[in-house]
């Protein structure tokens, strides 16, 4: 009994070890913003020692008179259209996949599949080319419209996992019941499928918000700018002096992702455990 | 009269649910992809007509000292941070599988990092961890060592970003958790039973029916890592320095497609990464058969 409680311990210490260096650089990052930049890098607790509020205020002011609220509204912007559009392109197609029955299902599913695995690297410079010639440069067009055509894969396979385990018996009774597969869809399959419908909405929203390389190829314009561009250019802008603003920017800018975190951790592990155990 | 009424509109039907999706696949995949390999085999800087030059493109990378650099760079770091990466996932996994007490709150501290690890924000705060006057170096001083610039030393570079590749092993953690958890106990107690120890019981049990959860997080860690941009580019300011340490495939393919237009030849690059990166998963999936177990 001894022995097997002196195991338990071991454990738990390395675990809180581990748990404590994983967390340290979060952490100071966020005492970080609260200490005057000449404090900054000589500290290395996680308190910090001249504390002040002045590196949020100095941050928020932004870059060229445009503020980081507007920098977080455009995020929020682009990241709301994404997730209706990964809903609608993906429940629809999910569906389609789950529980309609038409020719050649299995082949377009076989390449939906595909393309999860394919690199951006091939399709993302005739892309830049075509939303170039459209104009669409220092646009939100082509960040929002591949969600509307559902390119992200995963979630439409999230969505088929999702909806083949709605039981059948539900769309025979709706069918005697007079409704067709659109009715069914909207109001049988949609409501039943609110954890899959929430868990695209997180991952959207955490991808969506991470998604830099793309927001850097398409949006030069500081008015358009979101929130991972301004970060970027701010230490260009402000060159080596203002730590203590960038990284109250930085802790502003992961505060929602954690915020998500926090409320819908269930799904974000059930979506991660979808994703890796039935694939 | 009708022999089969809605026969036909049952497909209809079906199409209709995926048109999104068929748009999107013909207009934003189909249809790009077979451009890029039509102008991997062009000369094309986006004002000029794409002239055709055969394989010049393809031949000429590898004469081109950072385009091998950025191959280099990027084998290196799938090949350390991958294997890194899984071995602490399962390590810490199997730390935490079955009765162990608050497995949520670990679970939650060590899944964080993952959900911040690709943001601009991570890749700014490790440029600064790791400099030569950053935090790693003060704590490294607290033990008497002495630091040095790891970013901007050509050496260490690149291994600044296989540590933040290694911190984000939350992800694969969790999935597999979920597998261990599959994993029926009464296994365990007829092995148990039968003499069988602690590492007789993890490598006759756990590992071989851990096998498909391992391969699924190895054919995704890996095309995940050979397409890594954002840390590189913000750890070194996107120049992919110093020496091309950090200059990763997709970032010299960014900057020789989008910084110099050069879009024929990045073009060539991508169709060459799709290339490897769909050999590799070939060769794994082909081998699997020898090493990961199915139960059906």
């Amino acid at each position: 009994m001894l022995q097997r409680n002196s195991v338990r311990l071991a454990k738990h210490a390395v675990l809180v070890v581990l748990g404590f260096v994983m967390l340290y650089p979060l952490l100071w990052m966020v005492s970080s913003s609260f200490n005057e930049d000449t404090e900054i890098f000589r500290n290395v607790s996680l308190f910090p020692n001249a504390p002040t509020l002045q590196n949020y205020v100095h941050g928020w002011a932004g870059l060229s008179g445009v503020t980081f609220g507007r920098f977080f509204l455009n995020s929020f912007f682009i990241v709301a259209l994404c997730v209706v559009g990964n809903l609608i392109a993906c429940s629809m197609a999910g569906y389609a996949f789950a529980r309609l029955d038409f020719a050649l299902r299995r082949v377009w599913f076989a390449v939906m599949m595909v393309t999860l695995m394919l690199p951006f690297h091939v399709t993302v410079i005739p892309q830049y080319i075509v939303f170039n010639h459209l104009e669409l440069v220092n646009t939100y067009w082509p960040l929002v419209l591949p969600k509307f055509l559902g390119v992200e894969g995963f979630f439409i396979f999230l969505m088929v996992q999702f909806m083949r385990n709605i039981p059948r018996e539900l769309d025979e009774a709706a069918l005697a019941d007079g409704c067709g597969p659109v009715r069914i869809y909207w109001y049988l399959i949609l409501p039943l499928s609110v954890p899959a419908i929430i868990t695209t909405t997180i991952f959207t929203f955490i991808w969506t918000w991470n998604d830099y390389f793309s927001q850097l190829l398409y949006i030069s314009n500081l008015h358009l700018y979101t929130v991972a561009l301004a970060l970027r250019q701010f230490v260009d802008t402000m060159g080596q002096t203002s730590w203590g603003a960038l990284f109250a920017m930085s802790t502003l800018s992961l505060v929602p992702l954690f915020a998500v975190f926090l409320f819908f951790q269930r799904y974000l592990i059930e979506g991660i455990v979808a994703g890796g155990l039935k694939g | 009269m009708h022999t089969r009424p809605g026969a036909w509109k049952k497909h209809a039907i079906g199409y209709m649910f995926l048109a999104p999706w068929l748009l999107g696949l013909l207009g934003l995949t189909a249809v790009p992809m077979l451009s890029s390999l039509y102008l991997s085999f062009t000369d094309y800087e986006m004002f000029n007509r794409p002239q055709w030059v055969g394989w010049q493109n393809y031949t000429r990378m590898f004469s081109d000292p950072q385009f091998l650099d950025s191959v280099r760079v990027t084998v290196t770091y799938v090949t350390v941070s991958v294997p890194l990466q899984l071995l602490t996932a399962l390590a810490v996994a199997l730390l935490l599988n079955r009765g162990v007490r608050g497995l949520g709150v670990y679970r939650a501290v060590f899944y964080v990092p993952s959900l911040f690890g690709g943001s601009v924000a991570i890749g700014l705060l490790w440029q600064r961890l790791f400099g030569g006057d950053g935090v790693f170096n003060h704590i490294l001083a607290l033990f008497g060592i002495q630091g040095m610039n790891w970013v901007s030393s050509p050496q260490t570079a690149l291994y600044t970003l296989v540590v933040l590749a290694a911190w984000q092993f939350g992800a694969p953690m969790v999935i597999f958790l979920a597998g261990l958890k599959q994993i029926p106990v009464e296994l365990y107690e007829a092995a148990t039973i039968d003499g069988a120890g602690v590492m007789a019981r993890f490598f006759r049990i756990t590992l071989p029916l851990l096998t498909p959860i391992l391969f699924f997080n190895l054919v995704m860690q890996i095309i995940h890592a050979f397409q890594v941009f954002t840390p590189a580019y913000v750890v070194s300011n996107g120049t992919g320095g110093p020496l091309d340490a950090t200059l990763f495939y997709s970032l010299y393919l960014y900057q020789a497609g989008f910084v110099n237009f050069r879009m024929g030849y990045a073009s060539a690059m991508a169709w060459l990464l799709l290339a490897v990166v769909a050999v590799i998963s070939g060769l794994l999936f082909a081998t699997s058969r020898k090493w990961v177990y199915y139960n059906e």
